[in-house]
């Protein structure tokens, strides 16, 4: 590594610890019509947190996880992910930095067509792991989120819950620094739906920054971590071990 | 290096697989390929085929030069090279009056020949010559008639004009058909293409989320096209090759007769044009079909 690329580094290291592992500044997305998705939010999330973003359909939730994606650039202010400027982010070097993320859907987003090994493997190839590493790491995850014995399956043969486990492990089989969810548990009934949270706590206590976006106000009540709801585009609160209340809803 | 090269064997084996993962549109898009390329193909054959045959009704067609009284013989020679020489000329023929006589009488009178003590066409010297382009006729014989010595041309201005109007009109038609049977198979086919592709876009934008590069996303499609086109343009190709050498040798034994003005172009010639056409058609759309339609899908 040159020196160059070292000094880069560590000054990304000391904005995460200053700044958060993601950062907001001040961050506006408008789209041609309508009044902007998200207005001027300023939001530091830190190394090893686990937040909740909590606010009803409208208030900005999705567009800030695709902002954070960088499937979206903002209109306005500064987005700053593991000490990256999204909007400094070339094209070409999109994937490269997604590979820092996990992501997990409601709606699952598996491929189909291939089998529950196929489908975590598959990230494994995208960051150009040898074969020998990924039938290494592969049943390894799928153990973590107890899919240990089903890797053959198909994913259409699998109940919600399972189906989210595999999207989970895909998420995570590249060691992630940040995991962003989706509503995460809006497709599972309670009993999955806790799982899939026992699942991302654990995740969250070995040491991977972990953001959900969620209604689900019963979980977030129950799991007292950092809340921050969103109305409208702007943030109406941000709470330590907060809760879901009526009246941001 | 290693690590690239494990990328590609990916990529490409991904290709492969997902003909077999998506066999119905790989199915349907085979079809729309191997329909058009059918189409284009078997018209093709037909219309090189037919200007085949006017051709060589095209080779036959010949003027006679006839030359002054007297002219001696080094000169015809000489007249008869001047000719030869002509580009529209496809070859010449010196035929001396003994000759002409030979022919005429060994056709014409059987036996009775023997009554001539003489040759009655002397002076008939002549030179046959035969064009390669029948619409230069004209000016052909213009200029033989300005030669001194040559007495007179004879010559068939109907035949000639005619076959000229034949080819021209096959040129034009045909090939025009052609090139919109091209066009119309390579909308269709590319078409078919874009429609596979588009209901897999969900499929595209998981790749990109996980953090799949534009190039590990596209190349797999990208294969997957260019052997949906190989094989969509193979199979038309072979039943070309196989109606072609049935139905010439079909004609050929039912219809002897018509052998004189059916005469078949050989399989390689048509197949000369037909083959690398044909490929290029079916593997170009394959590939630039895919490449542009998940080039659509890939801005996530």
């Amino acid at each position: 590594m040159t020196k160059r690329k070292l000094l880069k580094l560590q000054k990304q290291q000391d904005f995460i610890e200053e700044k958060g592992i993601i950062y907001l500044d001040n961050v506006t997305k408008s789209y041609s019509t309508g009044s902007p998705a998200i207005n001027g939010i300023t939001l530091s999330i830190y190394r090893g947190e686990f937040v909740f973003i909590v606010g009803d359909s409208g208030s900005g939730k999705s567009t800030l996880i695709r902002l954070l994606l960088r499937e979206l650039t903002a209109t306005g202010g500064h987005a700053y992910v593991m000490g990256q400027d999204l909007a400094q982010i070339k094209h070409r070097n999109i994937p490269k930095f997604r590979r820092n993320l996990g992501v997990v859907f409601q709606d699952f987003r598996l491929l189909n067509d291939r089998n529950v090994y196929e489908n975590v493997a598959f990230a494994q190839r995208v960051v150009e792991m040898t074969n020998r590493d990924i039938r290494r790491n592969v049943p390894s995850m799928l153990a973590t989120v107890g899919l240990a014995g089903k890797y053959k399956a198909k994913t259409t043969q699998l109940s919600g819950g399972e189906q989210q486990r595999v999207a989970l492990a895909r998420a995570l089989v590249n060691n992630p620094s940040i995991l962003l969810a989706d509503e995460p548990t809006g497709n599972l009934d309670p009993h999955n739906s806790w799982e899939i949270m026992g699942l991302l706590e654990e995740i969250n206590e070995r040491g991977t920054t972990v953001v959900v976006v969620t209604h689900n106000r019963e979980i977030v009540n129950a799991m007292k971590k950092r809340v921050v709801a969103m109305k409208k585009g702007i943030i109406v609160s941000d709470m330590e071990e907060g809760v879901y209340n009526d009246e941001e809803d | 290096m290693m690590k690239k090269i494990n990328t590609l064997l990916y990529t490409m084996l991904q290709g492969i697989k997902n003909i077999f993962r998506n066999k119905w549109f790989s199915l349907a898009s085979v079809a729309t390929i191997a329909a058009c390329l059918f189409l284009f193909g078997a018209f093709y054959a037909v219309v090189a085929n037919f200007q085949h045959i006017v051709n060589k009704i095209q080779e036959e067609v010949y003027i006679t030069v006839f030359f002054v009284e007297g002219t001696s013989q080094e000169r015809m020679e000489e007249i008869h090279q001047m000719i030869d020489s002509r580009e529209e000329v496809s070859k010449t023929e010196f035929r001396s009056a003994d000759y002409e006589w030979e022919i005429f009488s060994s056709e014409s009178l059987k036996g009775h020949a023997e009554s001539f003590t003489e040759n009655p066409l002397e002076g008939m010297d002549n030179v046959r010559a035969y064009m390669k382009d029948v619409s230069k006729q004209e000016d052909l014989v213009t200029y033989i008639q300005s030669i001194p010595d040559v007495d007179h041309v004879n010559q068939s201005l109907v035949l000639a004009n005619t076959l000229t109007g034949v080819n021209g009109l096959v040129s034009y038609v045909f090939v025009g058909i052609i090139v919109i049977l091209l066009i119309v198979s390579v909308f269709l086919i590319s078409n078919t293409v874009s429609i596979g592709i588009s209901v897999r876009s969900e499929e595209i934008n998981i790749m990109k989320y996980i953090g799949a590069t534009d190039f590990f996303v596209r190349a797999p499609f990208v294969l997957e096209g260019m052997i949906i086109g190989l094989v969509g343009a193979g199979i038309p190709l072979v039943v070309i090759y196989n109606a072609y050498n049935r139905l010439s040798e079909y004609v050929v034994d039912r219809f002897p007769m018509l052998s004189d003005i059916l005469n078949f172009l050989p399989v390689e010639d048509v197949f000369l044009f037909l083959t690398p056409v044909s490929l290029a058609v079916g593997i170009g759309i394959g590939f630039f079909g895919s490449m542009s339609t998940v080039r659509k899908h890939l801005d996530v």
